[in-house]
């Protein structure tokens, strides 16, 4: 990807090469390496693209005054990080784009995300986030963002970026905002594959240990957040002797690394809070207190109000859904979370152990239209039915 | 000027905006002064060039002139003002960007943006 300025000529080959792939995996097969060979053909793509379009400018030279750009072909030798596909994360959380864009433009163009999908991870409308990546892109190519690896000393500093696609690209996999299947596995298995290259590529970086084992942890529990037919299990439903110990002991590898050397990030506690519900026997038996202390050092150092209502569910455990629910109710205050459909159905599912049946019914309505998840919707209705009979 | 010795390069500008100060420019201190007396070379170092340069008086002499009418002081009032620019030569952003930060700055900051044309008249 590299090798081409243009960034619509880039996304325009990535798309040819997504096309010819699927096109020959079905006569010859799925390839060892299908992302090395898709890096390969949308290169190809690319310099024919990159050779049409100037023709067309040397014919529109009055209208288009867009030099050539004779590096735009020679491709590199010896690239510092060998997935292609990484480089091309790195190139799209430049500093030089907004936050939100950066991650946007990665899951548009490495990973092929549709901008509707991306939209609904964000919160935002489809057309507001198809301009976001039209304008990022456009950027890219007039102030010229350079398609390279950050040097060593700029690493670090793009590192929290890089990591911040690959979480919200699982999370993307983990519960698909649309469509029927609550998992998307080939989204997961890329970025953990992601997730691996960064932390080898940086094994100093402790947060990059404490994604991976994370992703690790969501991984091990992958199999049992659905039924055999597809219905959304709640943790206290899940099967825990079908969880991953492998996995979960490599993610517990990790953390103690990551915690042991300085005050942990984001990404690191947010690992340990996972591994603490994985190693639990059963939710009850959930060291539910040491889950809340680690939800005040994450808020400490990362305060969203999605912490916040992921803390407040944890608090519910340890000083009763009253408490909780004043928390919840803050936030629904706060008005940042609007839209978010977990807030409505933490909040029924509050109502609903405080014997507020009617109330109940009501917010795990209001959290159903807020998800196109086919699974997840099941749930919510499945739920709300129950508290109306409770009422 | 128009001509381009580097064809792989893009034109930018370093627009660098300060906090004012009263006296400006005589008070602006003297390492910032030593610093621009500079900063041409340091740039040619790292392999960058500096096309032109360009110093304002301060905002308080500005006068604006928004739909016919005129007023007294800049176009738009914010803490920093514009203070002056110059046109770089780099080979991308992240080589713009590492020329701009060795801009000197009393009280403030600067901005880089890709320059679409520059224009001097033939009779000049």
């Amino acid at each position: 990807m590299r090798v081409v300025r243009d960034i619509d000529v880039a996304e325009e080959a990535v798309q040819d090469a997504y096309v010819q792939a699927l096109r020959r995996w079905e006569r010859d097969g799925i390839p060892d390496r299908p992302g090395a060979w898709l890096t390969t053909v949308a290169r190809r793509t690319g310099l024919n693209l990159v050779q049409r379009r100037r023709t067309l400018e040397t014919k529109l030279p009055l209208l288009l005054d867009r030099r050539p750009d004779p590096d735009a072909v020679a491709l590199e030798e010896a690239p510092v990080i060998g997935d292609d596909r990484l480089r091309l994360v790195f190139t799209c959380c430049h500093p030089a784009l907004a936050p939100e864009a950066q991650v946007a433009l990665t899951l548009r163009l490495v990973c092929g995300v549709p901008t509707a999908d991306i939209a609904r991870g964000f919160l935002v409308a489809e057309p507001t986030m198809a301009a976001r990546l039209t304008r990022a892109k456009k950027k890219i190519a007039t102030a010229r963002i350079p398609y390279a690896v950050p040097t060593a000393a700029e690493l670090p500093e793009r590192l929290d970026a890089v990591l911040t696609v690959i979480h919200l690209l699982y999370a993307t996999g983990h519960t698909a905002p649309s469509g029927a299947d609550l998992v998307r596995h080939e989204l997961c298995d890329r970025a953990l594959d992601l997730a691996v290259l960064v932390r080898r590529l940086l094994p100093d970086e402790r947060e990059a240990a404490g994604l991976h084992a994370l992703l690790l942890v969501h991984h091990a529990r992958g199999a049992t957040r659905v039924d055999g037919t597809g219905k959304l299990l709640r943790l206290e439903e899940q099967d825990r002797t079908r969880w991953d110990r492998e996995l979960i002991a490599e993610a517990d590898g990790l953390i103690v690394g990551a915690l042991r050397a300085g005050p942990p990030g984001r990404f690191s506690l947010q690992a340990a809070i996972a591994a603490v519900h994985a190693q639990a026997p059963s939710y009850a038996a959930t060291d539910w207190p040491q889950i809340v202390a680690l939800y005040d050092e994450l808020l400490r150092v990362w305060p969203t109000p999605v912490v916040a209502l992921n803390r407040a569910v944890a608090v519910a455990e340890v000083d009763g859904p009253e408490a909780a629910l004043r928390l919840v109710e803050a936030l629904e205050q706060d008005g940042r979370l609007d839209g978010y459909r977990y807030l409505p159905a933490t909040k029924a599912d509050l109502l609903h152990r405080l014997g507020r049946h009617a109330e109940a019914a009501d917010a795990y309505r209001a959290a159903l239209r807020l998800t196109d998840n086919a699974a997840e919707q099941d749930f919510l209705a499945e739920r709300a039915t129950a508290a109306d009979a409770s009422a | 000027m128009t001509e381009q010795n580097d064809p792989t390069a893009t034109q930018y500008v370093v627009l660098i905006y300060e906090r004012m100060s009263p006296n400006w420019p005589d008070d602006i201190p003297p390492e910032v002064a030593q610093a621009n007396e500079d900063v041409d070379a340091k740039i040619e170092a790292r392999g960058g060039r500096i096309l032109a340069g360009v110093a304002l008086g301060p905002a308080s002499t500005a006068t604006s002139i928004r739909g016919g009418a005129i007023t007294d002081g800049p176009f738009i009032e914010t803490k920093e003002g514009l203070a002056g620019l110059f046109l770089l030569e780099a080979r991308d952003l992240d080589h713009a960007i590492e020329l701009a930060r060795l801009t000197p700055v009393a009280d403030g900051g600067v901005e880089v943006r890709p320059l679409l044309g520059f224009m001097i008249p033939e009779s000049s």
